[in-house]
Parts: structure tokens; C-alpha cells; sequence
């Protein structure tokens, strides 16, 4: 698989224009099967106004025959277009232009603290007894079973207006930050510690493990130098699904926290059904998604020696 | 749901029952039986109506009296949380039996149909599991517009790939069985071999999946309500309720805190169902 790197990261670019365009035209006929869009971009009150119908129409430019749309669609897309707001009339690009630094910053930060929990969850429970080893699958099981919103909720609750540590609302620096990254890292956490643990178990079983102790390798050393490597793998294979998940799940987490980010602009945007913008929110996650995996594949000749020595070859 | 699709996926067959697992069976088959009769009779449960104002007992803390507390308009909190399951649990019922019978058709037919049919399938489950799934539902509600039914359809929408993998992978491993290979020499048309072989040994992994989906839908389904898409105050929707409650957090915990818990307290009830089937079936 790994026999020539560029030819291999060229399939993957490849496919990931697919899924994207499929994205593109998945949301694109969607939109179009759900109703006259003419209906949406007026409202009741003004749907029955004579000549506006078709002046509307002709400004967004939708009497045209659907391929011609569609087409137009494609083109503008490529150039970075992602046409205008039914309700604010202006392109989508400036309206969620300012609003997704917070949700990215958000997303990756909460990634990066749920990373580093599991880790430290994986590295330190693992090869321990069975009252550790329980206690810490119970605690994970518990982890994942919280909705971010809700921990989100507790977190405001606790630190916020009991112990008075953390602003409740808005987004003033980092200290406005650590409890939404909380809400979204903790069951992510959960997640990628149950898969890695199980990896790292299934690893510590295999013949290298014990020669490597045999030669007076310690625990903590062997853990560091080859067994974490392998838990890695599979949190490298999600990590893309991560990035995915988080941006959908700060948007609920923003709104708990009323923290500015996509989350205001797209609830908004749903309610109104402006669906330029929450098409263009949906095409921009998968792109998220495929450069992710881009980039997963990157990283796992870094982590697995295996596959570096093959693709020297 | 991908919480849990993502530690379903990657399950290993070396994962043994052990009494435990029975025991946790036994647990979380009584609290889906607990939970079934909240749905059919709340009233036997609940002290109170959920809709009755009761202004002399505003922001009253959880006591002998109001278990849960009271909220902004003095109802009892607890009350309109055994009410509130109905629209809750039900439509993360029907959000997973959509996924289940949509995943199902095309699983099978991506299993059963042509090579181009399966390939075709398959590329837009790809495409479909690029799309985060609360963003995916999102778009699915800004075409069908707002409302509990049409939250239902958005979250089963969102994870119809997850089930159509899963059935097209176990339909494709039944097809190779011997027994299906001597019913298509014998002339069985594909529909029907597919309806009396394939479809029920499917089953068994598409329960444990919808088990703990389940879970996941009703927390997605909450989610979606505390956004405000779903129904409006005062239905006893948990989402709702916890949205209502946050603007009291400050001086009322428990308005927003329990309705949480109750969602917490079903999404392990359903994990745990789950994965003791899943623990059942590997043996």
C-alpha cells in the first residue's frame, strides 16, 4: 500500500475531491428536492406579492433549469463562492467568515486537552489491577454517556456561579475557553481512551513486549518507546471523525456557553431556513473531514516504523 | 451515535462474556422495562401534573415534597420529567428505527444488487459519514423545518451509513455461507433468499447497534431541542427543559441539572443493554 508514498497521496487527494463534490452535490439536490427555495427566501407574508416571485428568482438565480444551477454552482464553489444568505442577503463567505475562528479554535483546543486525557488515562491505568483497570472503564463508560451540553451545564453551574472561577457567559481569552474545552474534551476523552487501551491490552501480548522486558526494559520505558505508539494508531485513524464530531458538538456548546462561533449564525440560519448558509457550514465540515484524514495518513508512517521502512524502499 | 459506532466498530471477538456481562444484561433489560412503563403510564409515577403553576413554591430545592425541585413556575420538576420521556425517548425511538430500516435497504441491496449498485451505494455512505452528524441533521431540519417529528427524521437521516455498513458487511459474510449459495443454484430469486437467509442473521449485530444508538439519538434529539428546533415550551421536552433551565442556573441548579441526568441515566441504560448483547453474541 505504502510502495510509492506520491502515487498514494495522490489517490488520496483524489478521493478526497470525490467525497467532497459528492458532499457538494448531495447537499445541492437536497436543497432543491425540499420545496421551491423562492418560498424560503420570502417568507408566508410576502410569498403572494405579484412580480416578486420571479424578481426574487432572478436575482438568486433560480429560474434557471436545475443542471444549469447546478453547474453554476460547481464553478462558484471552486472559486471559493458559497453564494449568498436567503436572509441576509450577503455572501455567506463574510457572514461565517468572522464566526469560525471561535468554533475552530474551540474544536482543535478541545481535541488537543481530550488527546492528553486519554493519554494520560491510557498510561496510567494500563498493565494495573482489576480495581483500577474497572474503575476506569466505569469512568469512561460515564464519560462518553455525558452530552457535552450537559456537561457544559454542570461545568457553568459548579465553577461559574458556585465557586465563581470562570466567567459564565462570552469569550474573554483563555479563561473563557477552559470550561467549553471541558465540556467537549471530557467524553472525547472517554472515547479515545477505551480504544486505545483496548489497542494498547491487545499489543502488550505480543512477543516484542516480552523480549523487550526481557532485556531489562521498564515498564514505563517500554510504554514510551514502542507499546503508546500502537494505542496511537487506531486515535489517528478517528481523528478526522474527532475534528467532525467536535465542530457539531460546539455548536451546542456555544450556545450553552453563548460564546460567538458558527453555532449563533447556523441555529439561526436552520430557523430560517437559509440554506446557502448551513449548506456552506456542512461542505466546509467535510472538507475539515478530508483534509484530516489527509493529514492522518500522513502522520501514520511518523508513528508506525513499519510503514516508514516500506515506503523508503 | 458515533460515540458509540466508534467503540462498536472496534470491538475484538476476544472480548469474552463473563457473569458479569449477564448480570449488567439482567440491569438494563429491567430499566428498558422501567422505562417502557414511564412512557405508558407517567401518571402512576409522577405526583404531579406537568403543566400545573404552583406560584406560592417557585425555585423550590429538591425535597420529600417536590423530589426534584420546582421550576420558574413552581411545577414539579421530577413530574415533568417522567411526562417529558414521551417526547424525549420517543423520538430517539423513531430517529433509530428510521436509520435501521433505511440502513437495512440499502445494506441489503448494496449486498444483494448489481456490482454498480453496491460501489454506488457504498461511495455515498463515504460521502455521507464526512458530514459531522449534528451538522448533517441540522441541514436535514433546515429543509423539513422544526418540530419533534421532523427532529426524528434529521437525527435517522444522519445515521442511516452507519447501519447500511454494518448490514451490507454481515449480509455480504451470510451470502458466502453455504447454505445461501445452495438456495441461489437451486433458482431462489435474490429477494427471496435475501428475506429468509440473509435478513435474520443480520439481525443479532443490527440489535446490538440500534441498542446503543438509541442512547445517542435521544441525547441528539435533546441537543437539537435545547437549540430550540424542536418542541416549544411548556412541553416537558428534556431539551427544552434544559435550555428553560439554564437561564435560572445561577439561583436554581436543578431546573437544568436533573433533565441532563435523565438523559445521562438513558444513554447508559441503553450502552449498557448494548454492549451486554454485543458481549451475548460473541460467546
Amino acid at each position: 500500500m505504502y510502495a510509492s508514498l506520491p502515487r498514494f497521496l495522490l489517490r488520496r487527494l483524489l478521493t478526497g475531491i470525490l467525497v467532497l463534490w459528492g458532499a457538494v452535490t448531495v447537499t445541492f439536490f437536497a436543497v432543491s428536492a425540499a420545496g421551491d427555495q423562492v418560498d424560503a427566501i420570502l417568507g408566508p407574508q410576502a410569498a403572494n406579492l405579484p412580480g416578486l416571485r420571479e424578481r426574487v428568482a432572478a436575482e438568486y438565480g433560480l429560474d434557471r433549469p436545475l443542471p444549469v444551477q447546478y453547474l453554476d454552482r460547481l464553478a462558484s464553489l471552486a472559486t471559493g463562492d458559497f453564494g449568498r444568505s436567503y436572509q441576509r442577503s450577503q455572501p455567506v463567505t463574510r457572514l461565517l467568515g468572522s464566526q469560525i475562528l471561535p468554533t475552530l479554535q474551540l474544536a482543535l483546543s478541545a481535541a488537543l486537552v481530550g488527546l492528553l486525557l486519554a493519554l494520560i488515562a491510557t498510561v496510567i491505568t494500563a498493565g494495573r489491577g482489576r480495581i483500577v483497570r474497572t474503575g476506569t472503564s466505569v469512568f469512561e463508560v460515564l464519560a462518553v454517556a455525558v452530552p457535552p451540553f450537559w456537561l457544559g451545564i454542570l461545568l457553568l453551574s459548579l465553577f461559574s456561579f458556585n465557586l465563581r472561577w470562570f466567567p459564565a457567559f462570552g469569550s474573554h481569552g483563555i479563561s473563557g475557553l477552559v470550561l467549553p474545552t471541558l465540556a467537549l474534551a471530557i467524553p472525547l476523552a472517554g472515547v479515545l481512551a477505551q480504544v486505545m487501551r483496548q489497542e494498547l491490552e491487545l499489543v502488550e501480548g505480543r512477543p516484542f513486549v516480552l523480549s523487550a522486558r526481557a532485556r531489562g526494559q521498564s515498564r514505563l520505558g517500554l510504554l514510551l518507546r514502542h507499546t503508546l505508539r500502537h494505542a496511537l494508531l487506531p486515535a489517528t485513524t478517528m481523528s478526522a471523525w474527532v475534528l467532525g464530531t467536535l465542530v457539531g458538538g460546539a455548536v451546542l456548546v456555544e450556545k450553552v456557553f453563548s460564546r460567538p462561533g458558527l453555532g449563533t449564525v447556523l441555529v439561526n440560519a436552520v430557523q430560517h431556513r437559509d440554506t446557502p448558509v448551513v449548506s456552506a457550514v456542512v461542505i466546509l465540515a467535510a472538507l475539515i473531514f478530508v483534509v484530516a484524514n489527509a493529514l492522518a495518513d500522513m502522520l501514520y508512517p511518523v508513528i508506525d516504523a513499519r510503514l516508514r521502512e516500506t515506503s523508503r524502499a | 451515535m458515533s460515540a458509540t459506532t466508534a467503540a462498536f466498530d472496534t470491538a475484538r471477538p476476544r472480548w469474552r462474556a463473563t457473569r458479569g456481562s449477564h448480570i449488567l444484561l439482567a440491569i438494563s433489560t429491567l430499566a428498558v422495562a422501567l422505562i417502557v412503563a414511564l412512557l405508558l403510564f407517567p401518571g402512576v409515577f409522577a405526583p404531579y401534573a406537568p403543566d400545573t403553576n404552583d406560584v406560592q413554591h417557585t425555585f423550590s430545592p429538591p425535597s420529600s415534597t417536590h423530589y426534584l425541585g420546582t421550576d420558574q413556575l413552581g411545577r414539579d420538576v421530577f413530574s415533568r420529567l417522567v411526562y417529558g420521556a414521551r417526547y424525549s425517548v420517543t423520538t430517539g425511538l423513531v430517529a433509530t428505527a428510521i436509520a435501521v430500516v433505511a440502513g437495512s435497504l440499502a445494506g441489503l441491496t448494496a449486498a444483494a444488487g448489481s456490482r454498480l449498485a453496491d460501489a454506488l451505494i457504498m461511495r455515498l455512505t463515504d460521502v455521507w459519514m464526512a458530514f459531522p452528524e449534528v451538522l448533517l441533521a441540522l441541514l436535514v431540519i433546515a429543509l423539513i423545518g422544526t418540530g419533534s417529528t421532523q427532529i426524528a427524521v434529521a437525527i435517522g437521516v444522519a445515521a442511516v451509513p452507519y447501519y447500511g455498513r454494518l448490514v451490507r458487511g454481515q449480509a455480504l459474510a451470510v451470502t458466502k455461507a453455504e447454505y445461501v449459495e445452495a438456495a441461489k443454484i437451486l433458482g431462489v430469486p435474490a429477494w427471496r433468499y435475501v428475506l429468509r437467509h440473509v435478513l435474520p442473521n443480520v439481525g443479532g449485530p443490527v440489535v446490538v447497534l440500534a441498542s446503543l444508538g438509541t442512547g445517542s439519538a435521544i441525547a441528539a434529539a435533546a441537543g437539537l431541542s435545547l437549540l430550540g428546533l424542536g418542541p416549544l415550551p411548556p412541553t416537558p421536552e428534556w431539551g427544552v427543559m434544559l435550555a428553560e433551565g439554564q437561564t435560572y442556573l445561577a439561583n436554581a441548579w436543578w431546573i437544568a441539572v436533573f433533565p441532563g441526568l435523565a438523559i445521562v441515566v438513558v444513554v447508559l441504560v441503553s450502552t449498557t443493554l448494548g454492549r451486554s448483547l454485543q458481549a451475548r453474541s460473541l460467546r
